[in-house]
């Protein structure tokens, strides 16, 4: 499946501001399931400085600096990409998950290290014993381990209401719970904590979403913005993808363009300014459908 | 000499000196034998009687205070700044003992580093199998971001701080890495320089190892690390700031070293560079110093609530435009956890023995080791495995039912996160008891720098001592001590090591320290209130006086002009306006020397220039320090029923302390733009206040005249006045005094001609969004003054001249605020906000 995505954001200051450096994980990930045909950045007004590395993670860091007052900034960014996932493993055909948690330990270096490193909290995501209390009913002894996560998503998509008024970025985890409302943020970030509680490895994956509804199918949530969903490690097969806020395992509508321990390591855009005053911020995300490359999502 | 022999020989120093048993003492044997290397120290003690020694560990204090050394306590609120405490008596350390430590610790300072630059390059330690790759991973001193940022001659470490504590068979253990930020070096050299001073002779005779030479090798190896090519680089030390517990080590450092102190808000980077925002400009920084925790230093990649860090420094030093001692990150080797696994890395990496062993560890995320510390649960000390060592100690044993069972189910859940730590007792050493020495436990704190020629050892340290016997773990958090080490040399010192044989070339540096923005900005403000204060406290010092007097509390018509004016003021309410009794003002006044949660009062404005001073702590002498010290020592001290003569004698010792504070600023403030600010700000205080007053007299109408004589009071020109015109004071004397006649230093005229000066001597900017620069509206107020017909507005009628000189006064007004806020626009900072 191919795609034209579009990111248009914009701030507007209150006052002017004089200086601002951001931090920018736009650029989608180069995956043995995806292709990035193109790839712009522009800002206005134009940035002093671009410059580009590749984070731990492996993510693509656009580093920008903006010099003189300005009273807004506009960031876009426009990328063609192609995706085309394998079929996912048979849940019932994996690993049971004490065999996952037992490899993840990281007392020793085994083929789970890469993946250990996602079972310990992080700044968004601290496991909580209430959390694997919640977990606990998907995870009964010797279940293949995606078999329960994604009886586990499917719980967190009918306890948990999407609601974009219920929470901010900033929302802590066990307010999300409590209320048992949220955003896809939330979905994930509560989805990652329970597995992370379990001793089980879950990542965070920052992402576009192509919403518009092909014949026969249903909407997908999480309109005309970024998406986030998670990944799981599942032993042999590697990471698996799991979307929370929709109850399914990624197909090709899913666009990926980061991933982390939390939003606080791929977050889009992050910026510190120099300049006093309040600021508007307004994000436009279009994902538009190739048609030539339609024929393969049937 | 033994301790009885001691004793038969009518000492008392040594009469109540019991060790406990199971420890190891520094000062005696198991035999209760003085050991060598502490006779000639003792016995130079013995000299002296305990009054003596009560009198040096008096001077010691005082000594301590001159130098305004303090240790901030963070809970303790309202006496922050609390002196440092040094014990009278060194540690001392023989030489052939400390050849071991100052190996081991060089060896351990090179162990870390190539730690560091494996883990933060391609971890092959783990790979490898050497460090689980849970201590990484589950470690949250493991910034991700400063992965693949490589330092300046892959120095990781620049400053290495080890805590080391002796065990009871007399070899020495290593309790805890400090690679962060290690604080310490600063305050020993401070310990240093006043125990030298109490026991010169001592001092000398015992040959103790100088530390003069570890600072200067370490600053030029800090030199050493900037960016090639930048041959006289700008070193800066980052500090957290002032409200930092140890903030006056860093004052202290930064002044030693010659570094200018900086907070995180005087940087800012353009072009993947660091630049220090001064008055005159941008200057570039090629080397931080920093002491600003790792997570703290980059809001933009790390801790985005970070107020103390400068957005974009970790992309300067990833592109390598900046060095940074220590190389963000470093914290992740500063943890327990890790002791458990050195002796193999070492073996590894260095093959070598770790010549300093570590306290015993177990670290739970091990099966093994998990299972061994849950059988010996009672005889081992948890700590949290990613956490420095000793912040939070539960020994097993002491544990009761619940908390044991709540401890052991954390650990079950998560093993990884614990550490097991055998209990040490510590070596005990004598302190400066009352009447007598007593034995406590101490632990070193020693310092490794890294050098051109390897890690360089400090010969010396900070040893702190815990106040009661019992608690085993120091710190100073907990209100421990500390005493100055004294490493002795076999031979006598020499003097030479020094000096370095080749001094590098100097760039030499004409007038003051640059000024960041922040501390223009802080200045101006000090000028300002320190000016308010004494306005404030003449005004109120004048009327107290017509109340209190000997000539009573007459009902006269200046005592009523004055209420009246203080009512205009907004000083006194309005109720006191032609009505009022004299205990009901008197009381007001105590309210306005007193009350604190009130804006204006003198207790208020006093501890708003305390706050001020103390930002700007750096910037004064110790003298200049000490009077704005008693400065807020004698606003606080509140009399417990408000007395008469006690307020004013407060308000007279107010007056000759900002007198003292302004004399120092005049006579021994370099004239740098930074004195240029702090006197812009008061003569701008001043030139409003006195328009104010003028303001206020005036709209008193008829009986304003009986206010002219207390205004002069208050303007501090009675006798010029007096001298002038042999008269009961005239609105045209007073206006002419105190508006027009520049060589009256209280005089509108005086205040604008010092500002023209200023500003013709402070960097012209152009200020950001086009704002007008100061000089232009100076000018209009010179010009004001200048051009107004004096003589023609003495000669008007009564009603004209306060119709005129109230409009002349209105543009003084305006022009005086209009000079206060361009200098703000034009010089000072804004504060940063993150958006995402």
């Amino acid at each position: 499946m191919r795609y034209t995505i579009s990111h248009q954001t914009s701030y507007q200051y209150n006052n002017a501001v004089s200086v601002a450096h951001h931090l920018i994980r736009l650029k989608p990930r180069e995956l043995p399931y995806q292709r990035t045909l193109s790839y712009q950045l522009a800002a206005v007004p134009l940035p002093a400085l671009v410059q580009s590395h590749q984070d731990y993670f492996g993510n693509t860091v656009n580093f920008l600096t903006i010099e003189g007052p300005h009273r807004q900034l506009e960031v876009s960014s426009r990328c063609e990409v192609e995706v085309s996932r394998n079929p996912w493993p048979l849940p019932a055909s994996t690993l049971p998950w004490e065999t996952v948690r037992e490899l993840c330990r990281g007392d020793v270096y085994n083929s789970a290290t890469e993946a250990c490193e996602f079972t310990f909290s992080s700044p968004f995501v601290s496991p909580r014993p209430d959390f694997a209390e919640y977990a606990d009913l998907s995870f009964p002894p010797g279940r293949p381990l995606l078999e329960a996560a994604v009886d586990l998503m499917r719980r967190i998509h009918t306890d948990f209401k999407f609601d974009p008024q219920a929470t901010t970025v900033a929302t802590p985890l066990d307010q999300v719970f409590r209320q048992r409302r949220g955003v896809c943020q939330d979905f994930a970030h509560f989805q990652i904590a329970c597995l992370r509680a379990l001793g089980l490895p879950g990542r965070y994956v920052s992402g576009y979403l192509e919403t518009a509804a092909p014949p026969g199918k249903s909407k997908l949530v999480g309109a005309d913005s970024s998406h986030a969903w998670i990944q799981l490690w599942c032993g042999q097969p590697g990471w698996v993808d799991l979307d929370p806020t929709n109850n399914l395992l990624p197909a090709d509508r899913h666009i990926t363009l980061a991933w982390g321990r939390d939003f606080a390591d791929v977050s889009p855009l992050r910026g510190v300014l120099v300049g006093s005053g309040s600021h508007q911020l307004k994000v436009a995300v279009d994902v538009t459908p190739l048609r030539q490359a339609e024929g393969k999502e049937g | 000499m033994s301790q009885t022999d001691l004793v038969s020989s009518g000492s008392t120093l040594l009469a109540g000196y019991n060790p406990p048993a199971g420890s190891f003492d520094e000062l005696v044997d198991a035999n209760g034998q003085v050991r060598p290397h502490w006779r000639s120290v003792i016995a130079s003690l013995e000299r002296l009687t305990p009054e003596e020694l009560a009198a040096r560990q008096d001077n010691t204090l005082r000594v301590i205070r001159e130098h305004g050394a303090t240790y901030n306590v963070y809970s303790d609120g309202d006496r922050l700044g609390r002196p440092w405490s040094l014990d009278l008596l060194p540690l001392l350390i023989p030489a052939n003992e400390w050849r071991q430590i100052e190996s081991g610790l060089v060896q351990r300072a090179r162990l870390l580093n190539l730690i560091l630059s494996d883990l933060y390059g391609p971890q092959n330690l783990i790979k490898d199998g050497l460090l689980p790759p849970a201590l990484l991973f589950g470690n949250p001193g493991f910034l991700r971001p400063c992965h693949d940022i490589r330092p300046a001659r892959d120095r990781f470490l620049f400053i290495h701080g080890v805590d080391l504590a002796r065990a009871a068979d007399g070899s020495w253990w290593v309790l805890a890495d400090r690679t962060q930020a290690p604080s310490g070096a600063g305050y020993t050299l401070e310990n240093r320089l006043v125990l030298s001073r109490i026991f010169p002779d001592e001092f000398r005779e015992n040959h103790v190892q100088r530390l003069a030479s570890f600072f200067q090798s370490a600053r030029d190896a800090l030199r050493d690390l900037a960016p090639p090519g930048r041959n006289n680089p700008n070193i800066v030390l980052l500090t957290p700031g002032p409200f930092n517990e140890t903030y006056s080590e860093q004052v202290f450092l930064a002044r030693y070293l010659g570094f200018a102190l900086v907070e995180g808000g005087d940087l800012t980077v353009r072009d993947r560079r660091v630049w220090l925002k001064t008055l005159e400009g941008l200057r570039p920084i090629d080397v931080i110093l920093r002491r600003v925790d790792d997570t703290f230093c980059d809001p933009l990649e790390l801790r985005g609530d970070s107020s103390l860090g400068v957005p974009g420094l970790l992309e300067a030093a990833r592109a390598g435009n900046v060095a940074i001692g220590n190389a963000f990150g470093s914290g992740v080797v500063e943890i327990p956890a890790l002791m458990a696994f050195l002796p193999a890395v070492c073996r590894h990496l260095l093959s070598e023995e770790l010549k300093l062993p570590s306290l015993a560890t177990w670290w739970c995320g091990q099966p093994s080791a998990l299972d061994y510390v849950l059988q010996h649960l009672d005889e081992l000390v948890i700590q949290r495995a990613f956490t420095p060592s000793g912040t939070e100690p539960l020994p097993g044993a002491s544990l009761d039912g619940p908390s044991r069972a709540t401890l052991l189910e954390k650990i079950r859940r998560a093993p990884f996160d614990f550490v097991a730590q055998e209990k040490m007792p510590l070596s005990t050493a004598p302190v400066w008891g009352l009447k007598q020495l007593e034995p406590r436990p101490v632990v070193l704190r020693a310092f490794a720098s890294a050098t051109d020629s390897g890690f360089a050892v400090m010969p010396g340290g900070l040893t702190r001592f815990s106040n009661s016997t019992e608690h085993n773990a120091v710190s100073m958090q907990r209100g421990g001590a500390s005493k100055d080490t004294w490493v002795l040399a076999d031979g006598p010192v020499s003097q030479l090591t020094l000096l370095k044989p080749a001094p590098r070339v100097i760039r030499l540096e004409r007038g003051a320290i640059e000024v960041t923005s922040r501390v223009g900005d802080n200045l101006f403000w000090l000028g300002r209130y320190s000016e308010r204060l004494e306005d404030l406290i003449r005004v109120l010092r004048c009327l107290f006086l017509r109340l209190t007097g000997e000539a009573g509390a007459e009902e006269t018509s200046e005592l009523r002009a004055l209420v009246d004016l203080l009512v205009t003021l907004e000083l006194l309410p309005p109720r006191f306006r032609g009505a009022y009794r004299l205990a009901g003002v008197e009381r007001e006044i105590y309210l306005l020397i007193y009350q604190t949660h009130r804006l204006g009062t003198v207790r208020e404005v006093a501890g708003r220039l305390r706050n001020l001073a103390f930002v700007l702590r750096d910037r004064f002498s110790a003298d200049t320090w000490s009077i704005l010290g008693r400065i807020q020592v004698s606003a606080r001290a509140r009399p417990g029923r408000a007395d008469a003569g006690e307020a004013l004698a407060l308000l007279n010792a107010l007056i000759a302390d900002l007198a003292a504070f302004s004399g120092m600023e005049m006579e021994n403030m370099t004239r740098g733009h930074g004195w240029r600010l702090l006197d812009l700000g008061r003569r701008l205080e001043r030139g409003s206040n006195v328009v104010t007053l003028l303001q206020a007299a005036l709209s008193l109408n008829s009986h304003g005249l009986a206010a002219l004589d207390p205004l002069l009071e208050i303007t501090d020109s009675v006798m010029t006045y007096r001298r002038r015109y042999f008269a009961q004071p005239q609105w045209p004397g007073v206006l002419d005094l105190l508006l027009a006649d520049a060589s009256n230093p209280r005089s509108l005229a005086f205040q604008a001609d010092a500002l023209a000066e200023h500003a013709s001597q402070l960097p012209r900017e152009t200020a950001p969004n086009g704002f007008e620069g100061p000089t232009t509206k100076i000018a209009a107020l010179r010009d004001l003054l200048l051009n107004n017909d004096w003589q023609a507005l003495a000669e008007s009628s009564p009603k004209e001249l306060e119709e005129n000189a109230a409009a002349l006064l209105n543009c003084c007004g305006s022009c005086l605020r209009a000079v206060s806020d361009s200098i703000t626009h034009l010089y000072f900072t804004h504060a940063e906000t993150r958006v995402s």
